[in-house]
């Protein structure tokens, strides 16, 4: 890691393209707009737009901003233009987890209230040029986000030519949560194998297909992903956790990764450095795969299978 | 399966217990979430002019939401008090 090794590289240009804007967004328009793709042809239409993805889950603490992180590095080592906004007004946690904490001057809310310009509040990842990340505010209250505010960022975003933009949603499904999947093409909907986390997901799905401005607009519904998290494949063959099935079948939707419980990720954390960067660890190489196919690329899941036990634990238990 | 594993059985799938257990809840609030945001104000105000005429208690309004396809029911019924008669009052469709 080589993190010492280069000054402050945010963009202090004061730059600002943001003045010409083209939609105010002041009121939304009943009118399909032309610049929503559907998720799937994103990537593959004329004029190339931002896929706006939203890392989401009603419940806190099931790996959100960790999951945030590690997608938005993944997409970044595949050479796309990412930025990752961390909606959480007040607990700001995604650039310790990036590992940029000392480098936040502006923020999210800043760029809102016209305080800043995006440029100048967009922290350029150290490990990846292509990566960038706007941090939450510390200190305003949860009335900081408009979602005119939102949408202008989103768009000024667009025309800076990212490919994708990655929203770290707060827990609950109060305003944070609610402007964080307001523009999203697709949701990755974090869950634990556990009750509460599996209720409040089928919650946020519920949200998605109502209060997101896909579902306003009648365009092609947010398309839904699930990422389960802390996954003990030995305590699901003891029966003490729900499988990936029982989860899957109970939400009814489409996983697109297990990330197994892992030391990795206190690590990571610990570290500053996004867990997908860890090649030694399982966490690592699954959010690698979810990444995959998140991009629409088949791959079998792996560290789903509890270790072999040897002849020991077959007989004491283990 | 150690052969000691009797001892601690009783945590033994606990997690069939939790999907079965999220089956129904997950099920029945997703039967909500399709109803409209005025259910809970109708059944105040409803409740509000029965009150008028007789003491009702708050508990005694049920205001029921069926979705049919095309058409969807919305069925109140009140319970009066000290009476064992069921109120089929308004039945709307729309």
């Amino acid at each position: 890691m080589n993190r010492e090794s280069e000054n402050d590289d945010r963009n202090a240009e004061a730059e600002h393209s943001g003045d010409g804007m083209q939609e105010t967004g002041a009121s939304p328009s009943p009118t399909p707009d032309a610049r929503l793709p559907p998720p799937e042809v994103a990537a593959t239409g004329a004029e190339k737009l931002a896929e706006v993805i939203v890392v989401t889950s009603g419940k806190g603490g099931v790996g959100k901003t960790t999951s945030s992180a590690s997608i938005a590095v993944g997409l970044a080592r595949r050479g796309k233009k990412v930025a990752v906004i961390d909606f959480d007004v007040g607990l700001r946690n995604l650039d310790l987890i990036l590992g940029c904490e000392r480098r936040v001057v502006y923020d999210f809310v800043n760029v809102i209230h016209g305080e800043c310009t995006l440029k100048q509040a967009l922290i350029k990842d150290k490990r990846h040029d292509t990566l960038f990340v706007l941090a939450a505010s510390q200190t305003r209250d949860k009335d900081a986000l408009t979602k005119e505010g939102v949408e202008r960022v989103l768009q000024e975003l667009r025309d800076e030519g990212f490919d994708y933009i990655v929203c770290d949603s707060p827990a609950g499904i109060e305003k944070g949560a609610y402007l964080a999947m307001y523009f999203a093409d697709c949701a990755v909907v974090v869950v634990n194998p556990e009750v509460s986390s599996v209720r409040d997901s089928d919650r946020i799905l519920g949200l998605l297909a109502s209060k997101t401005r896909r579902a306003e607009l009648g365009a092609a519904p947010v398309a839904q992903h699930l990422l389960l998290t802390r996954y003990n494949p030995a305590r699901v063959i003891n029966g003490d956790m729900m499988s990936i099935d029982d989860v899957k079948d109970i939400l009814g939707i489409e996983v697109v990764g297990v990330i197994p419980e892992s030391e990795g990720v206190l690590a990571a954390s610990n570290a500053g450095v996004p867990v997908i960067l860890d090649e030694e660890s399982n966490a690592g190489k699954a959010y690698e795969d979810a990444v995959a196919r998140l991009l629409g690329e088949q791959r079998t899941m792996r560290f789903i299978d509890a270790p072999k036990k040897g002849l020991f634990s077959r007989l004491f238990g283990g | 399966m150690g052969i000691f594993d009797f001892l601690r059985s009783r945590n033994k799938h606990s997690a069939s217990v939790a999907k079965e257990r999220l089956r129904i809840i997950v099920a029945q609030e997703r039967s909500q979430r399709g109803a409209p945001d005025y259910l809970p104000l109708l059944r105040r105000e409803i409740l509000e002019v029965i009150r008028k005429y007789v003491n009702v208690d708050m508990e005694a309004v049920d205001v029921h939401l069926e979705n049919d396809g095309t058409h969807s029911v919305l069925e109140l019924s009140v319970a009066l008090p000290g009476q064992s008669v069921g109120m089929e009052g308004l039945r709307a469709e729309g």
